[in-house]
């Protein structure tokens, strides 16, 4: 039975709703009511313009004939598969760099690991177009250095999708730096006890690094996979920024948010695009309760033991 | 006060606070609702215009000098489909929208823009004056929904220097032989180490297979925008013919690559840089390249079918008024005033007087009103001593009779999208022409019948 609480406890919870109320209101008005409209539409057959009409499950039966569908899942997956080991790994060897560096040099390789960041989605597209086109672009130049014929990363069906993974390594700013924090939240005992015991740094890595951190290894898990299933803004610029554009490079980098999009806001089929929303949202949701039920069995989180302090 | 009863205070005010700025922050952006301007006059708001130049700025200014009372805001950028849905879903659409004239069967088979029969009738805006295929782009079932602004025709540009390398006077070229043409394009055509130099003959595809099919005969829809037509035969033909041009010279991935490098508008266009041999473009390239280039060696010629005719494909903008515009009246004005004969020779003699300021030849200003055009070509374009643009004038002038558009139809937008991606499969090797048309005629089908209701 849970203990009542005390005055202050009261008084602090009170505050603390309080405090919640900005993003509650969020919550409330810019997620959770569009989610519900967007669920209603996606039983309907709506243009945006006039009243909808009631179409029952068509939108997802229709869904289950498109072929593009299956087009816009797989290069999404593709992607996803891709990029999420690649961010991982690159992100987790530049936090541990930075958090080699002492010194006044610290913050200034944080804070130009962390500039990409900042970078807008629409110019990183747009600079990625440059930099990966086959004929003048400066990656296949670098690769000509080494005596490699790069591919054309921008207009060869089997290219296009690598090509946006390159580019999706350039925003890797915010998982280093959630690594990076966890990093310094390691006990520095842990290592001394580690290297007492023999340990090299290989075994220090595995056996100290990796468990303490993996709570936040796991959360930037399931968020790059959120994000890599929603990409949309840099695909988009790239390969569909303009009508001519959109029809140039055929559906190699139709990825469903993209193709969602599309069907949405050009050809006016907002019920079906609903539909297609809450086929992406049950999506995410499973591989996140897989990701989370895998998850578990690997994660080493610092918890309070039950019955009070350590 | 008693502590807690103080605490409660401070946790209502901070709340009142809060909703405040809340509802402070959703009145945010919204301009008043009843669309009245400050000021008391009536008030306008465009969407898809900008200020680009001359052309512009002039017929704008005698807008405001025609209503001085309105207050007019542009909203300078490209057509944006999604603000535009979003501000007509919302009620809150701009008064005029300037877009692309082959969006507007699809926006109008919706309701998202209105009829403008009453408009043209109280305005007394003389459609006629509209060139027909650009009547024919703003016509749905009978109705008026937009009215044209441009007129984009197709064209052969030839680079000089390519053409005599390759042993041809430039002026011989015919695209009616088509097996001729191919073998021009290979020998124009130059690669280097793998990397393409310059591209032979650039044929356009994907966005010009409509004009390829009708040179060979065949239409991609019926006249009256009901039924598709990707699956005629001579539409594969074509389609296969175009593509093969681009095998021929590299492949379509390595050629569109290095199209992606092109500045077509500046002063490194790709005929300046000798990267084009010959291509099909807009005839709004040779008009930039008269200022970025005045001195380039050129040749435009009309594009031919296979007859030997001379035809060209209609593009271009046009203005229309959204569902539930806030001052319609204002947007007609505006819109009588943008596309008016008097307006565009004012622009024009702004444009030439420019030119001839700079030293540069002024091709002319290739309206969707002939009449406008008619005085344009008369009285102010004159001959410039630049003979490749004076020329050019002529030929462009010569075609604009042969043109011809796709018709509109309420699922133009997905119509396009099934023949679009269709030869975007077949230029990347995933389809033969057959089988990606048989595929874009299954699902232009389906969307017209689904459009039609």
């Amino acid at each position: 039975m849970a203990r009542p609480l005390s005055g202050l406890a009261r008084h602090e919870a009170r505050w603390a709703y309080v405090f919640l109320l900005p993003w509650l209101i969020g919550l409330v008005v810019f997620q959770a009511g569009p989610m519900v409209a967007s669920f209603v539409l996606s039983l309907t057959d709506y243009d945006l313009i006039s009243r909808p009409k009631f179409a029952g499950l068509g939108n997802y039966a229709a869904m289950l004939e498109d072929p593009k569908v299956g087009r816009a899942i797989g290069n999404t997956a593709f992607y996803t598969v891709l990029h999420l080991p690649l961010a991982l790994v690159i992100s987790l060897l530049l936090a541990l760099m930075l958090n080699r560096v002492t010194g006044r040099a610290a913050g200034f390789f944080r804070t130009v690991f962390y500039l990409p960041s900042m970078t807008p989605y629409v110019a990183v597209g747009v600079l990625f177009l440059f930099l990966l086109n086959g004929q003048a672009g400066l990656v296949n130049q670098f690769l000509g250095l080494f005596g490699v014929d790069g591919p054309q990363w921008t207009t060869d069906p089997a290219w296009v999708k690598p090509g946006i993974v390159l580019m999706s390594l350039w925003n890797l700013g915010s998982t280093t730096i959630i690594l990076f924090a966890a990093l310094r939240n390691v006990p520095h005992d842990l290592y001394e006890a580690a290297m007492i015991d023999g340990a090299g740094p290989w075994q220090r890595f595995r056996s100290v690094t990796l468990p303490m951190i993996s709570s936040a290894l796991f959360f930037v898990v399931i968020i790059n996979t959120i994000a890599a299933l929603q990409m949309f803004d840099q695909v988009y610029t790239m390969f569909f920024g303009n009508q001519t554009a959109q029809h140039s490079y055929g559906d190699s980098a139709l990825f469903y948010v993209v193709y969602l999009f599309q069907q949405g806001f050009q050809f006016l089929h907002m019920g079906y695009a609903s539909a297609l929303a809450w086929l992406l949202f049950a999506i995410i949701g499973i591989i996140t309760i897989v990701q989370v039920k895998v998850g578990n069995r690997f994660v080493y989180y610092e918890a309070e033991p039950p019955g009070g302090t350590r | 006060m008693s502590p807690s009863s103080r605490n409660r205070t401070g946790i209502v005010v901070l709340a009142a606070a809060l909703a405040g700025v809340s509802a402070l922050s959703a009145c945010g952006g919204v301009g008043a609702k009843d669309g009245a301007s400050p000021g008391g006059g009536s008030a306008l708001t465009t969407m898809g215009f900008g200020f680009p130049d001359e052309i512009a700025t002039t017929r704008v200014d005698a807008f405001k000098k025609a209503h001085p009372e309105v207050r007019l805001t542009v909203n300078q950028g490209q057509f944006d489909e999604q603000a535009f849905l979003s501000a007509v879903a919302s009620g809150n659409p701009p008064d005029v929208v300037y877009l692309g004239r082959e969006l507007i069967g699809t926006y109008a088979a919706r309701g998202a823009i209105q009829p403008l029969d009453d408009c043209v009738a109280k305005e007394g805006i003389a459609m006629s004056d509209f060139y027909p295929a650009a009547q024919q782009q703003v016509k749905l079932n009978g109705t008026w929904y937009g009215v044209p602004e441009f007129y984009t025709s197709i064209i052969l540009l030839v680079n000089d220097k390519a053409a005599k390398e390759a042993g041809v006077d430039p002026a011989s070229i015919d695209t009616s032989d088509w097996d001729a043409l191919a073998a021009l394009a290979r020998k124009m055509n130059k690669v280097s180490g793998g990397k393409i130099e310059r591209f032979g003959f650039y044929p356009k595809l994907p966005e010009f297979l409509p004009l390829w099919a009708k040179a060979n005969g065949a239409d991609l829809l019926s006249a009256d925008g009901k039924t598709s037509r990707l699956d005629d035969p001579k539409v594969a033909e074509a389609l296969d013919y175009a593509n093969g041009l681009l095998d021929d010279q590299g492949g379509w991935t390595k050629l569109k690559a290095f199209t992606d490098t092109f500045d077509y508008f500046g002063e490194k266009n790709p005929i300046a840089e000798d990267q084009i041999g010959m291509m099909l473009t807009e005839q709004f390239l040779v008009t930039s390249m008269a200022s970025t280039s005045p001195d380039a060696k050129i040749t435009v010629l009309p594009f031919k079918d296979r007859q030997g005719d001379p035809l060209t494909m209609v593009g271009g903008n046009g203005w229309v008024i959204p569902k539930g515009a806030k001052h319609p009246d204002v947007a007609c004005q505006w819109i009588k005033t943008m596309t008016s004969a008097d307006t565009w020779i004012a622009a024009a003699k702004a444009r030439a007087a420019k030119r001839a300021q700079e030293g540069k030849p002024y091709p002319g200003t290739f309206t969707a009103n002939a009449r406008a055009d008619q005085a344009i070509f008369s009285q102010i374009v004159k001959p410039s001593g630049h003979r490749p643009y004076d020329d050019a004038t002529t030929t462009i002038l010569g075609v604009q009779d042969k043109g011809f558009v796709v018709p509109q139809s309420p699922a133009a937008a997905e119509f396009r999208t099934a023949w679009l991606d269709a030869a975007t499969r077949v230029m990347q090797g995933r389809q033969d022409a057959k089988a990606a048309l048989a595929q874009a005629h299954q699902e232009a089908t389906k969307a017209l019948q689904a459009a039609a209701g």
